[in-house]
């Protein structure tokens, strides 16, 4: 643990002095404010207050630029590390290889959290001052927050993955943009092309869609943050299947995390550098 | 022995790279590892400090295998070519490196001795070779290491920074670090290493001490004379020999026959200015080493 947060201390060091951190939180702040003040004119008409508004148009936001923040943070990993030489060093110190991910991770993790905190803080800021809050929509904003973190710690780790797997910087930040263009658009895509296909709601609709839907952290994320009522419909637009409402999405956010840094756990095993 | 390798082959690729070799090293001694590019030391230190599998034989350091915690606890490097994040200070990169060891008090300490303190507060990104080089080695110094696994670590360095590092190199050596040292710069390991291995094609071919080379190979010892210009072309007749230039002559003997040639030398008296007596250099030694293995 205490080799952890040595890396984490440099690695945020780096973020900060890369202008990583600045350009995350300049983009969530100036998107978040944007979006708030854009629905702060439909607020009223929907019959919620401004904040339960904005929020919905955060969470579709965040879908996009949360998984694309974690994987500019963390594409280089573990390649430029290799590609620097440092890699070699580090490796033949008495630190669990895991550690290094693990202190990687902190960083970016807490580079991530300020920019969604400044971000998320900007848009109640904002509701606060040209409309209205209510602790209800204080609380989805939190909820929020949570399920926007955890979807960044999944591409965080997909980032380590992936540069570890691919062992060069330039063959890791195309695979990352393929992973994002996949798991954040084309997925929905191919989803929503299955759900034309099969209008007679046939098995793909009623067996295997709630649990693809699932399965993808991007849509579990859409999921969990889904507000009730007419907000949701105005976020997301998705039918609200039985498996949609179970712990299913939860769980499913929780594990990508995990998952993707045991994946990343793995491919830097596999590195003899 | 701080460390043993014995019957040790790596293949890569469907490439022997490491080829059954058999080296120690004790406490204390300086080992060079010489060879062309790809002979094998890269990967025989990668295998010493566990990165790559062994396919054949074993490493033990101070009786533990490479890569356990035990040995990476006891065991420096310092990889050719290392540059840490451009970001970061020198200090802060020792910091987190020294914390790892376990010897955060060192930092300072460190930092002057191998001469970067005034620089440390900087970004490495402003340093230069030499000094991106000298913060290399001072994290290889952390934590006193029992066995100090060098890879051309004097590689663009000047010939100043080269002293100073292998001054650093003899006073790790007088605590009772085992060195293994890589270089191309043959010459200059010449004064500093106890004892020379030459890899070639992934074996090791030589493994002796420079004396004990010089005696096996019987290289021939040059003597260049220096008379007046006048005089030359005489004492060449009278002694056999080369003429270098205006003022010089070199002559070739075996080592059996140098103290006999010196004293015929010296017998023409006055007309010789200067005699410098030239033994063969590591540069000499191992190319003859490595063409004898070629036959």
């Amino acid at each position: 643990m205490r080799t952890a947060f040595a890396f984490a201390a440099n690695e945020f060091r780096i973020s900060r002095r890369n202008r990583l951190l600045w350009a995350s939180v300049l983009m969530m702040v100036l998107f978040s404010g944007a979006l708030t003040l854009l629905s702060s004119g439909s607020a009223g008409n929907l019959g919620v207050d401004t904040l339960t508004a904005a929020s919905a148009s955060l969470a579709t936001l965040s879908v996009y630029l949360v998984p694309l923040i974690a994987l500019i943070l963390s594409f280089d990993a573990i390649a430029g590390e290799l590609e620097r030489g440092t890699l070699a060093l580090i490796l033949t110190y008495p630190a669990p290889r895991f550690s290094l991910i693990f202190g990687k991770f902190l960083a970016h993790g807490a580079t991530l959290a300020i920019a969604l905190c400044l971000g998320y803080g900007v848009a109640a800021g904002v509701s606060l001052a040209v409309g209205s809050a209510s602790i209800e929509s204080a609380m989805y904003l939190l909820r929020l927050l949570g399920g926007a973190l955890l979807l960044g710690a999944s591409f965080l780790g997909l980032g380590y993955a992936l540069s570890a797997w691919t062992r060069s910087t330039g063959a890791a930040a195309g695979y990352a943009i393929g992973a994002w263009l996949f798991v954040v658009v084309l997925y929905d895509v191919a989803l929503l092309a299955g759900l034309v296909v099969d209008t007679s709601g046939g098995p793909f609709s009623k067996i295997y869609f709630p649990w693809l839907l699932i399965a993808n952290p991007a849509d579990a994320f859409r999921l969990v943050t889904l507000p009730s009522g007419q907000a949701a419909e105005l976020s997301s637009g998705f039918i609200s299947s039985a498996a949609a409402m179970s712990a299913g999405p939860l769980v499913s956010l929780l594990a990508w995390p995990v998952a993707m840094l045991v994946l990343a756990w793995m491919s830097i095993r596999r590195i003899s550098p | 022995m701080t460390l043993q390798v014995s019957g040790a082959s790596i293949v890569r690729g469907g490439v022997r790279t490491l080829n059954q070799v058999s080296l120690s090293v004790a406490r204390g001694e300086r080992v060079a590892l010489v060879g062309h590019n790809g002979a094998g030391k890269t990967t025989l230190m990668k295998a010493v400090l566990g990165l790559w599998p062994l396919d054949e034989g074993e490493v033990s350091i101070m009786g533990e295998p490479p890569g356990s915690k035990a040995a990476q606890e006891r065991t420096a490097y310092l990889p050719e070519n290392v540059s840490f994040h451009p970001a970061l200070t020198g200090r802060e990169v020792l910091q987190m490196l020294a914390s790892i060891r376990k010897d955060s008090a060192s930092v300072e300490r460190l930092l002057e001795r191998v001469g970067i303190a005034d620089a440390a507060s900087r970004r490495i990104g402003t340093y230069s070779k030499g000094m991106r080089q000298r913060l290399g080695l001072a994290q290889a110094l952390l934590a006193q290491p029992r066995l100090a696994v060098l890879d051309e670590p004097t590689s663009g360095l000047d010939p100043v920074s080269r002293n100073d590092f292998y001054k650093l190199v003899d006073e790790l050596a007088g605590n009772g670090t085992a060195i293994l040292i890589s270089s191309h710069a043959l010459t200059e390991l010449e004064a500093k290493t106890d004892r020379i291995a030459i890899l070639r094609n992934g074996h090791l071919v030589v493994n002796d001490t420079l004396t004990a080379l010089r005696q096996q190979a019987g290289l021939p010892i040059k003597v260049r004379i220096t008379a007046n210009s006048m005089l030359t072309d005489a004492i060449a007749e009278s002694l056999g020999g080369r003429r270098i230039n205006g003022q010089s002559l070199e002559l070739v003997c075996a080592p059996e026959t140098k103290v006999k040639t010196l004293s015929r030398i010296t017998e023409l008296g006055s007309i010789i200015e200067d005699v410098d007596v030239i033994p063969p250099c590591l540069d000499e030694l191992y190319q003859y080493y490595s063409a004898e293995d070629q036959q």
